[in-house]
């Protein structure tokens, strides 16, 4: 067994873990992490993609001992939980209808958000090359492109919300 | 699926690294960013005793300038590559195939010494590797080593990296001023290249001054096209030069069969993704 601390979802865990525990199987069985799922288990559908320290990984394939130190984001812990809102990723998916059965959304929303970071204002074109890694199997690839496109000009008009709330916080 | 059970150690130095390795031997495997690694063990192709993780190990991550060349940390991530100035100016074709390798996810775990390492015929950086001349450094018991890209790629799977040994550093002679395109044919997105082709060149008022093509998957290692290069170097830079020495692409090469297409389909397949990687790197 192998000592790992990090942060998931902004909470400090530590834990004993098999080293050949996969970064996904303890967020899910050993956190009880479920938003985020399982889909292919060969790294190539995307629908487990996280945040690991800021960057958009598949946690399928990365062990849990490599993240060890390392900040995580879940899609459990986008929205800001202090207002119960949505993070607006999340928003623009349910007002554009970006999902079918749903499987692939965790994967989609958490790898659209790392997109936006890098690319604040992408292209129909830079969308779908960004999220190429995550795969749809309901093909409902237009809607989620949508999404991408409405949470793009969303972000760009309204404030990160977590600093719009510290504004309101100084006030 | 789940890798069988392993024992794991994550160095902070190459000396820790070097003395794991000597100690578990051939009952050890690498791990740099795990994203070729982690699906075989997964799918119990391999079930080594021991896991030796580098990416603890801060010395062998980030690109140097070293005066007449650049040298990248073996455990530089694919996009750190992708978006670093100096891989930018001076080895532009590295910069340009780096940014395809796999997806966003995948790059932001993946290593170049990683990639290199593990030399899969349909990876993306062997080819642009080999066309930039450069030399791949390798720390051992009886210290470091280099070995030219020639020697580096040995055969599927294969490298000049003994069990004992670590790839550390890849060093780029400088190629400043040289224009670059990476033209890669997949089937679907985000997976390896059927073939592709790297092409990177100087030009001087309308003439080809030089001229480096690297060639994906249409082997058992990355190949130089030296044939198309020597009918590059010298002549002005039009549609027809290009055509006939995009003609020699697969001149000397034994490309494979699979389901992605046989070997003929291949040998045609390099000659058409030859011209356009020359043209659009000739800013076509």
């Amino acid at each position: 067994m192998a000592r790992i601390s990090m942060r998931v979802d902004g909470m400090k865990v530590t834990d004993d873990v098999e080293p050949r525990t996969l970064l996904v199987q303890y967020l899910r069985e050993g956190l009880g992490k479920t938003g985020t799922v399982i889909g292919c288990d060969t790294s190539n559908c995307g629908a487990c993609t996280v945040h690991l320290d800021g960057d958009s990984v598949k946690s399928c394939n990365v062990l849990a001992v490599q993240a060890d130190g390392c900040e995580v984001t879940t899609i459990e812990g986008l929205a800001d939980t202090v207002e119960s809102d949505l993070h607006p990723v999340q928003e623009a998916f349910r007002e554009c209808h970006g999902l079918q059965c749903g499987f692939c959304t965790p994967g989609m929303i958490m790898q659209s958000v790392d997109l936006l970071k890098r690319n604040p204002q992408p292209s129909e074109e830079e969308i779908r090359e960004g999220i190429e890694g995550n795969l749809c199997r309901c093909t409902g690839y237009h809607n989620i492109v949508r999404a991408v496109q409405y949470a793009s000009g969303h972000l760009a008009t309204a404030a990160n919300p977590r600093g719009a709330t510290e504004e309101v916080d100084a006030l | 699926m789940i890798p069988a059970s392993f024992d794991y150690v994550a160095p902070t130095t190459v000396e820790e690294a070097l003395a794991a390795l000597a100690q578990y031997g051939d009952e050890a495997k690498i791990i740099a960013g795990g994203q070729s690694l982690l699906p075989v063990l997964r799918m119990r192709l391999n079930a080594p005793e021991w896991v030796i993780d580098l990416g603890r190990i801060d010395s062998l991550k980030g690109v140097r300038d070293e005066g007449a060349s650049i040298l990248i940390g073996a455990m530089t991530r694919h996009c750190d590559v992708a978006t670093d100035p100096l891989v930018a100016e001076h080895a532009t074709l590295v910069a340009r195939a780096t940014a395809t390798v796999a997806d966003e996810q995948v790059r932001h775990r993946g290593t170049f010494g990683g990639a290199l390492a593990h030399a899969d015929p349909a990876g993306d950086l062997g080819a642009p590797a080999l066309a930039l001349d450069a030399e791949f450094v390798i720390a051992g018991p009886a210290g470091e080593r280099v070995v030219p890209g020639s020697e580096f790629f040995q055969g599927l799977f294969e490298t000049a990296v003994s069990e004992d040994e670590l790839l550390v550093g890849v060093r780029i002679p400088k190629h400043t001023g040289w224009t670059a395109h990476y033209e890669k044919f997949v089937r679907v997105a985000h997976q390896w290249p059927i073939c592709a082709v790297g092409a990177t060149l100087k030009v001087s008022g309308g003439v080809i001054e030089g001229a480096a093509i690297g060639l994906t998957n249409m082997g058992a290692t990355p190949l130089r096209a030296a044939g198309v290069e020597a009918a590059l170097v010298g002549q002005q830079a039009t549609e027809e030069v290009v055509r006939n020495a995009a003609a020699l692409a697969a001149d000397g090469a034994e490309p494979p069969s699979d389901l992605n297409g046989d070997a003929d389909y291949r040998r045609h397949l390099v000659m058409v993704l030859t011209r356009r990687a020359i043209t659009k790197a000739l800013g076509g």
